[in-house]
């Protein structure tokens, strides 16, 4: 193909320059995203010790129930009531005379589960609803943007107490993990991860907006990418970071909020236990000094709260692409 | 050389973008012109380079030819098909035999692909090889035509530099084994010294496989050397189209005689020597061009009737189209 | 001629997570009263940092000026203090032009604002002088209804116009010396050709030296005095413009003129492509830097760094090699 007159002495191919070199020549082994990200994290000194103290909790609340059984926790002997701390009851005895470190094992199971299962359904429900409105814009968006700032507007712990007053009661017990549960919890997941989804389905929307103007999307769809291709291949992956973020926040938030609900009479019904409902029997008892009725529960809400506080920092840091430095 | 029907047929091509204002109901306030009628063919095996300044529409005509953007008038017709009005399988053959590649090395690339993954879609997405070992394979071949170690595969773009993330936004055009790749600026993010590298890689692959490009760019002087034939495009149309010396040697259009005046030469002599025509004004808004000839508050030879009436698009010598009324 | 900036040996390294990064690495070099110096040089060879440098408008850390001296008119710009520095040299004896005109004018203020800041603080104008000057400035660079102009924000302007702010800004007291840090590469050929020509124009009524900062060897053959080629924190050849373009005698100059295609010759050979990428400026220099991508290397490259030594007049090469005949300096 002699196209411009002047053939080329050989066919070209051959001739093209070698690959850059200084690239090549560097010894260090490739490393995938998830390993650069773990490299990252673990520069994060508060976020490394946050998933410790994270494990220690949950190694807690799952480890002490092989000591402590269920009906202990629950069983009540006023004879009792009150007691301060001691050896036979480290952290005292509650109102009623139950164990107070047995309770906070129990409801450490009750405040964990609710906070990720309401993360969960949060992050799902704000996900979906932020990819299509982000991606699909238009009179979709319109719509449902109007609707999550309705959602926004209305207080959320005005909402979930009416809700909780509403189904309150009507829910079933069940049985997960060979333990019963009051149907309560089950109330308490859905009113908060519905209530919650609206924080993160602005965040996703805003990703979506700037990331599907990138122009790798419209490299995507020259390819002949289809649609949602590009939505569950390209643009998610691409907010993860911010996603991840405000599912850590979304946890401590639904613990946070339990506690708060329970606090108020309106979580989960007693006698199962949650840190929340710990808080909220101790309320009247504040200025009696008996410390010991909220102090370990609330000190162990503090804690969950800050250590997932400081790992969802900690990705954020670790997942942001543009962070390079290793 | 027998008469072969072109690759590319593009009449009339029209593209407007809406200009809105209003928080709550988008109402249009305007239009921007962006690509306001061009017509042009390219065919087989040949290149053809569109050049004119910022602005003045040639990424948006590149991308409305692919279909990338929705066309609001006119035809592009590619091998036969007529990309406008294509949709499922038929648009995805299309998509298979025409390409892109863009302007921004470091936008075009997914950021947390792999190269792998990055080369490999366009096999991934037209089912061209199906079983992963072999995909990859493949991927590491097309690494070697564009000049990469097929050992770079799991590299992440950032990991690249400017030239070679150009090279991998090549292997993925290449990929699905294209007839026309539209090349948006391929090399003006790139130094001098890389951008070498990347032309002469385009050359080579057109003279393997007999593709068909269309060259985007505003440097005057790589167009002349890349390409066999030249349009110069002005405000959404095109005002000159010829072969390549033709144009360089012979233009017609005062557009094109201020465009070239304006490349610099690396040689102080004949640079200090010759005559500049430096261009006064601003590019006038593409939202309201102005009445008759687009280029007229600009030009030198302005008169009355280019005030007034569109000039026609006319050969005025064989293969050297023109649309001006004062040549 | 009398030197107005002289250079000597300049080194400036960036301690990062990552190591050191020698950008630059013992240049040295002068500029003449009233004369354009151009300086190019591939994207990371440490053209913006060595001005940076010497204007001290590096932060430091991570910067750190390791040697060298800056002498204008007889003080050392990297010993003076601060405050003599910032309110005596940069922006009144010395001004510069940033790269992105997007970027180095505020958003949020008018232009008329950004242009009379400098002329008080620097020139002790009143506010009704100050902005006089700068219609007088506005207009000087070419922009038509200069008064209005000042009252107009950078996102009502074209990047053309910006760019014209930005040299107006600049020239607002009179500076004995112009720093462009590449001031067209990101306007396209009319806008640059339009911007050349202003510059030129300027030179010649001002009368300032000016360091002219490029990647492309093209777009100042029309323009300057003199040539600074630089290469990974190097200076690897000095010469004037005839000279550069006519005589290139280092072989990474020669191999930059050589994948210029020009716009005023027809095709006549594939363009010449230099194979490989700089290096990396986390390791130690060592030897020639453009040693591993240079097609005249000899033993020696590798192993000793040459210095910049005469060939000519007014021309010096940082080559072991002549490239013509072959022989070993
Ligand atoms: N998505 C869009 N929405 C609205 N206007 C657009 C859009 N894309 C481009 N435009 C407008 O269309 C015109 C042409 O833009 P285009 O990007 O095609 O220019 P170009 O010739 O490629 O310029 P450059 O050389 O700077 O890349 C411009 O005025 C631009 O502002
Ligand atoms: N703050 C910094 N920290 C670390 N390294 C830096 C810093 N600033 C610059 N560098 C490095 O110094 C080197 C020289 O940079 P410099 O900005 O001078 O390049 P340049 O020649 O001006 O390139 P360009 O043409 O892209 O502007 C580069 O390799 C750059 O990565
Ligand atoms: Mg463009
Ligand atoms: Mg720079």
């Amino acid at each position: 193909m002699a196209k411009r007159g002047i053939p080329d002495p050989q066919p070209a191919l051959s001739k093209i320059e070698g690959p850059v070199s200084a690239l090549d020549e560097l010894e260090t082994p490739i490393l995938t995203l998830s390993q650069l990200a773990w490299r990252r994290f673990r520069r994060h000194k508060m976020a490394v010790a946050g998933v410790i103290i994270l494990i220690l909790l949950v190694a807690y609340c799952i480890g002490g129930a092989f000591i402590f059984s269920e009906s202990y926790a629950n069983h009540t002997d006023t004879s009792l009531r009150l007691q301060p701390p001691a050896a036979e009851h480290p952290f005292g005895t509650d109102t009623t005379g139950r164990d107070i470190l047995a309770r906070t094992i129990y409801g450490g199971q009750i405040s964990l589960l609710i906070g990720l299962t309401a993360m969960i359904l949060e992050i799902t429900v704000g996900v979906l609803i932020g990819a299509v409105t982000g991606f699909f814009g238009g009179w979709l968006d319109n719509i449902l943007m109007r609707f999550t700032e309705a959602v926004l507007i209305v207080p959320q712990i005005f909402l979930l107490l009416v809700m909780a007053k509403f189904f309150g009661g009507n829910v079933p017990n069940i049985v997960f993990l060979g333990r019963e549960f009051s149907g309560s919890v089950i109330v308490i997941v859905f009113i908060i991860g519905l209530t919650a989804w609206p924080y993160t389905a602005r965040i996703v929307r805003a990703q979506f907006l700037s990331i599907k103007e990138n122009e790798f999307i419209l490299a995507a769809r020259a390819t002949g990418t289809s649609t949602w291709g590009i939505i569950f291949r390209h643009i998610l992956p691409n907010s993860i970071a911010p996603i991840v973020v405000a599912a850590t926040l979304g946890v401590a938030n639904a613990i946070t909020l339990e506690a708060y609900i329970s606090f108020l009479g309106l979580g989960v019904r007693p006698p199962t236990a949650t840190w929340g409902n710990m808080l909220e029997g101790a309320y009247n008892y504040i200025d009696q000094g008996v410390y010991w009725l909220w102090l370990f529960p609330g000190l162990l809400i503090l804690f969950i709260v800050l250590s997932i506080n400081f790992v969802g920092d900690g990705l954020r840091d670790a997942l942001d692409p543009r962070s390079r430095a290793v | 050389m027998s008469v072969t029907q072109p690759l590319v047929e593009v009449q009339n091509l029209k593209k407007y973008f809406p200009v809105t204002s209003g928080l709550f109901l988008q109402r249009k306030v305007g239009m921007v012109r962006a690509v306001d009628g061009v017509s042009f063919i390219i065919n087989r095996g040949e290149t053809l380079g569109l050049v004119g300044e910022s602005g003045c529409g040639k990424t948006t005509a590149g991308r409305t030819l692919l279909g990338l953007y929705p066309a609001t008038a006119g035809v592009v017709r590619i091998d036969g098909h007529d990309i406008c009005s294509a949709k499922g399988r038929e648009l995805l053959s299309i998509r298979r035999k025409a390409q892109m590649i863009f302007q921004d090395p470091y936008a075009s690339l997914n950021p947390r692909w792999t190269v792998n993954a990055i080369v490999s879609e366009p096999l991934r997405v037209h089912k061209l090889i199906k079983n992963n070992k072999e995909r990859s394979e493949r991927v590491k071949e097309l690494m070697g035509l564009v000049g990469l170690s097929g050992r770079l595969v799991n590299r992440f773009p950032h990991e690249f530099s400017g030239g070679q993330r150009q090279r991998i936004g090549v292997a993925r055009a290449l990929a699905s084994e294209p007839l026309f790749i539209v090349c948006d600026e391929p090399i003006s993010a790139l130094d001098v010294s890389i951008q070498a590298q990347v032309v002469n890689l385009l050359e080579d692959l057109q003279d393997q496989f007999g593709l068909t490009y269309l060259f985007i760019a505003h440097d005057l002087s790589m167009v002349r050397h890349i390409c066999d034939r030249v349009a110069v495009m002005y405000l959404g149309v095109i005002v000159e189209l010829a072969e390549r010396n033709e144009l360089y040697e012979h233009y017609l259009h005062p557009y094109t005689r201020a465009l070239l005046s304006a490349v610099p030469i690396p040689d102080p002599k004949k640079d200090r020597a010759r005559q500049r025509i430096i261009l006064t004004g601003d590019v006038p808004s593409p939202i309201h061009p102005p009445e008759g000839c687009r280029f007229h508050p600009r030009c030198p030879l302005a008169g009355e009737e280019c005030r007034i009436n569109d000039p026609q698009w006319r050969e005025a010598a064989p293969g050297h189209w023109v649309a001006c009324h004062k040549v | 001629m009398t030197k107005i900036l002289e250079v000597n040996d300049l080194m400036t390294r960036f301690h990062t997570t990552e190591g050191m990064v020698y950008a630059v690495n013992g240049i040295s070099f002068h500029l003449d009263e009233g004369e354009t110096l151009a300086v190019v040089g591939e994207s990371g060879c440490g053209k913006s940092v060595t001005m940076m440098s010497i204007l001290r408008l590096l932060p430091m850390p991570p910067a750190q000026i390791a040697g060298g001296t800056a002498i204008y008119l007889g003080q050392d710009l990297l010993k003076i203090p601060d405050h003599e520095m910032e309110h005596n040299i940069r922006g009144k004896e010395i001004a510069m032009i940033f790269q992105d005109p997007m970027t180095s004018l505020n958003p949020v203020l008018t232009i008329g604002k950004q242009i009379t800041e400098s002329l008080r603080t620097h020139m002790f104008m009143d506010q009704a002088a100050a902005e006089r000057r700068a219609v007088e400035l506005l207009e000087m660079v070419g922009l038509s209804d200069a008064r209005q102009r000042l009252k107009a924000y950078p996102h009502q302007f074209s990047g053309g116009m910006r760019q014209r702010v930005m040299i107006a800004m600049a020239l607002a007291c009179n500076p004995s010396i112009l720093i462009a840090d590449e001031p067209t590469t990101a306007l396209d050929v009319t806008i640059q050709a339009q911007i050349v020509e202003l510059v030129i124009r300027l030179r010649e009524q001002i009368h300032m030296a000016i360091i002219w900062i490029t990647h492309n060897l093209g777009v100042v053959a029309g323009l300057a005095d003199r040539v600074n080629v630089m290469y990974a924190g190097y200076i690897v050849e000095e010469a004037n413009v005839e000279d550069i373009y006519e005589d290139p005698s280092h072989p990474y100059t020669n191999a930059l003129l050589a994948a210029l295609p020009r716009v005023d010759r027809r095709r006549d050979r594939r363009l010449k492509s230099i194979a490989g990428a700089p290096p990396s400026l986390l390791v130690e220099p060592h030897g020639c830097p453009f040693a591993p991508r240079c097609e005249y290397v000899v033993e020696r490259c590798g192993m000793e760094t040459p210095r910049l030594t005469p060939v000519g007049r007014d021309h010096a090469i940082a080559c072991w090699v002549d490239i013509k005949t072959g022989a070993q300096r």
